[in-house]
């Protein structure tokens, strides 16, 4: 008796100890990856640049003053910034001489500098021909070495910067001209071949625009086709054939509704490519079978007593429906909906086959611009050989897991906040 | 009231099905292709953009063959200004081109791309024939009684005994990449014709030919790796006995970490590659549907971006982004082409259909 008594226990203590050890090992591997992300992305948040005294030179720009409106934007779109930068950088180094080596000096300083430099000047006409001191961008190369991602160690021919860069740079860190700031790029600009001008802004609105059009199309058609299955549909072979069918949608591969989605929006309604429009009638098609799902077995867990009740009271099945069943579902519906949605925020693989995979500096304006989304826009970096794109790639994930992190505390929350039980 | 809420949203999702405009005009240039051009043209497409009133280009990454299928699908606004290819188009393909009414299409050739096959700074620097990559990495290699056997070569001392004693381990392309092709067809059918029996093979059995040339083992020392080159830089940082395949720029961007090995005696440089020395190169192109010139606002200025010395020439930009500029010849020969949009005939050797 005793003898059985401590086997059992003991059995007790290994099945704990199995499950605490799956949590352990789940735990852990998700720590390995945080840590992994966080290490490599928070990097791509802040962004060097390098102070410089621009001399706004009349000659340069040509006289503003006189100009308005179309002339004077056209007068400013044709100056040669580049030639500004060339200069203010030269008073910096006076005993640089040559082509090259002025080449290699200006190419310290990001050619996105050259519209900044339009901007400021956009902004303050009477800039002109005055000394200003400014911070400017600095190429991804400088920001790389200032994070520690390039070696200093090695030949100079295996390294991306010279010798003699090397020595401009420390030149103008110990004259305190350079600094490292919070990377608003990163977060305002659309996508771009320069790192340190790329960002997430114009992924993240095709990513939003893309969802909406998602759910709403499959929340309102997802929600009706499960009343109707739930609520008044009779019961024959019919009704289960529809059903088995949704339950094997429901776990068919995404990439199979790109290829429907290119088949049917694309070359059938003629629909333009790469649209966020597209796109969300793609993954609507996806998360379809999701919510009707969810929302069925939202609706499947109303007590009957509560359709009596309002039966018994007089309601017609409608208003059964839509004064009291659906109101109860809905916190079901809506975490089966939220889930579905944060599926679709992380999908690639259809929205290839509808031409969202491009590279796209503008951010797109409405649902038939050209767009890509956020997970599109971490493959296309990731691919890039630049070395900069590295950390740029796991913060652009950062923001990404950051809004699947909303989305699901969302689910959670609404079901704390709404659930009964009975 | 809820069912009011659900009424109006499938009403809403049929407007939006409903008023969307497909055939409007388009002002922004769409182009399409592969995955090797699409660090360049992106570069140039950004440019053009910064530097010029009109909207930046969309540039699609579809890898050459679906780019050029898509480009050749039709004229109209639904249907990409441009397609670039890391190889040179197909006469089947200038024929489906016809068959849809893209008649009239104009080449440009960007510039040059050579592959490499890349090893750890950590370990030595090493030098292999065409022949030897061929032996080390071919499904099926000749055997001294001329027959072809399955490849028996486990180290790379098999192959040949003055290499190390180290596990053959490759990471490459996949099959459907443009990169791939190009390494079957430059590396490895370039390392089996220097087998005399291959040589008559060629003449007698075209079929067999390409199966022993162009069949890469697959016993696990070639590991398909997808096609992300940054990876295999990763993992070859990791793997001090692995080597990669991947493309020039990114050697060019992670010479601190990865080495290429010197090929038929020529090593992997900028100038071995550009005057055509170094054996495993091959050049790009795009290609451009003349009949969208005129009602895509914007394409000739981007051709005259593309083809600017600023952009493929010598000091350029792309330069910078790891393209090999071809010869200046070449390069007014194909800027003074694109100017006057010279229309692309039928490639020599093969009769149009």
């Amino acid at each position: 008796m005793q003898a059985r008594l401590t086997g059992r226990n003991a059995a007790e203590l290994r099945f704990r100890l199995y499950g605490l050890f799956a949590i352990g090992a789940a735990i852990a591997t998700l720590g390995v990856l945080l840590f992994s992300i966080v290490g490599k992305g928070y990097t791509a948040f802040v962004q060097t640049e390098i102070l410089l005294d621009v001399r706004f030179d009349a000659a340069a720009i040509g006289d503003l003053e006189d100009l308005e409106g179309e002339g004077r934007r056209a007068a400013l779109q044709r100056a040669d910034y580049g030639a500004l930068l060339r200069e203010s950088l030269r008073e910096q180094f006076p005993d640089v001489e040559g082509r090259t080596a002025i080449r290699s000096l200006t190419a310290l300083v990001s050619t996105g500098a050259r519209a900044m430099l339009r901007e400021k000047i956009a902004d303050d006409p009477a800039l002109l021909d005055r000394s200003v001191p400014l911070w400017l961008t600095a190429d991804d190369e400088v920001d790389m070495l200032m994070k520690g991602q390039i070696a200093r160690d090695v030949p100079e021919s295996e390294r991306r910067l010279s010798d003699v860069q090397l020595a401009w740079v420390d030149a103008l860190e110990a004259e305190g001209r350079i600094r490292t700031v919070f990377n608003r790029t990163f977060l305002t600009a659309g996508d771009s071949r320069e790192p340190e001008l790329a960002g997430v802004w114009g992924a993240l609105v095709g990513s939003f625009l893309t969802l909406a059009v998602a759910l709403g199309v499959s929340f309102p058609i997802g929600v009706l086709t499960a009343v109707y299955l739930e609520e008044f549909a009779p019961k024959n072979r019919w009704t289960d054939l529809v059903e088995v069918n949704i339950n094997n949608l429901a776990a068919v591969p995404s990439i199979v509704y790109g290829l429907l989605g290119l088949a049917v929006f694309l070359n059938i309604l003629q629909l333009p490519r790469s649209a966020p429009l597209v796109g969300g009638l793609t993954l609507a098609l996806m998360t379809l079978p999701t919510i009707i799902i969810a929302a069925r077995s939202a609706i499947l867990g109303v007590p009957p007593s509560i359709r009596e009740a309002a039966r018994g009271v007089g309601a017609s099945p409608l208003q059964v429906v839509a004064h009291h069943v659906l109101p109860l579902a809905l916190p079901g519906i809506l975490t089966g909906t939220i889930i579905g949605m944060a599926r679709a925020l992380g999908e690639t693989a259809p929205l290839l086959m509808v031409g969202m995979v491009a590279f796209i500096v503008d951010v797109p304006g409405s649902l038939t611009d050209a767009a890509t989304v956020l997970p599109v826009q971490i493959f296309l970096w990731a691919d890039s050989p630049e070395r900069g794109f590295v950390e740029k790639v796991s913060g652009a994930i950062l923001v990404l897991m950051t809004f699947l992190l909303l989305m699901n505390a969302g689910a959670i929350v609404m079901r704390q906040k709404f659930e009964k039980r009975w | 009231m809820t069912c009011n809420r659900i009424t109006t949203g499938v009403l809403l999702a049929g407007a939006v099905l409903l008023f969307t405009n497909p055939a409007a005009a388009r002002d922004q240039i769409r182009i399409v292709g592969s995955s090797t051009v699409f660090p360049f043209a992106t570069a140039v497409a950004e440019e053009f953009g910064r530097s010029t009133d009109f909207k930046t280009p969309i540039v699609e990454r579809t890898g050459s063959g679906g780019g050029l299928k898509l480009f050749c699908a039709g004229v109209g606004v639904e249907h990409p200004d441009i397609a670039n290819a890391s190889r040179r188009i197909k006469q089947s393909e200038i024929d489906l081109c016809r068959r849809n009414g893209v008649s009239e299409i104009s080449e440009v050739k960007v510039g040059y791309d050579g592959i490499v096959l890349a090893n750890s700074k950590q370990a030595p620097k090493q030098r292999f024939t065409l022949q030897q990559i061929f032996l080390a990495l071919a499904k099926e290699i000749p055997a001294p009684n001329g027959d072809w056997i399955p490849n028996p070569n486990k180290t790379w001392q098999d192959v040949e005994p003055l290499l190390p004693d180290v596990a053959i381990e490759v990471l490459g392309p996949p099959p459907t990449s443009g990169t791939r092709d190009a390494f079957n067809e430059l590396a490895l059918e370039g390392g089996c014709k220097t087998f005399p029996d291959v040589a008559a093979l060629e003449k007698t059995d075209k079929a067999r030919y390409k199966q022993v040339c162009h069949s890469i083992r697959e016993d696990g020392a070639y590991v398909e790796a997808g096609e992300n080159d940054n990876l295999i830089v990763q993992k070859l940082r990791a793997n001090d006995a692995a080597f990669g395949v991947f493309g020039y720029s990114f050697l060019d961007q992670n010479g601190d970490v990865i080495q290429g090995s010197v090929i038929d005696g020529i090593a992997p440089t900028f100038d071995a590659i550009s005057s055509g020395d170094y054996p495993v190169s091959r050049s790009l192109y795009f290609y451009v549907k003349v009949a969208h010139v005129d009602s895509i606002p914007g394409m000739k200025e981007y051709l005259v971006e593309f083809t600017s010395e600023k952009a493929y020439g010598e000091f350029g930009y792309l330069a910078d982004k790891g393209l090999i500029p071809s010869p200046k010849v070449e390069r007014e020969q194909f800027r003074s082409d694109a100017g006057a949009l010279v229309i692309l005939q039928d490639l020599p050797g093969v009769a149009s259909k």
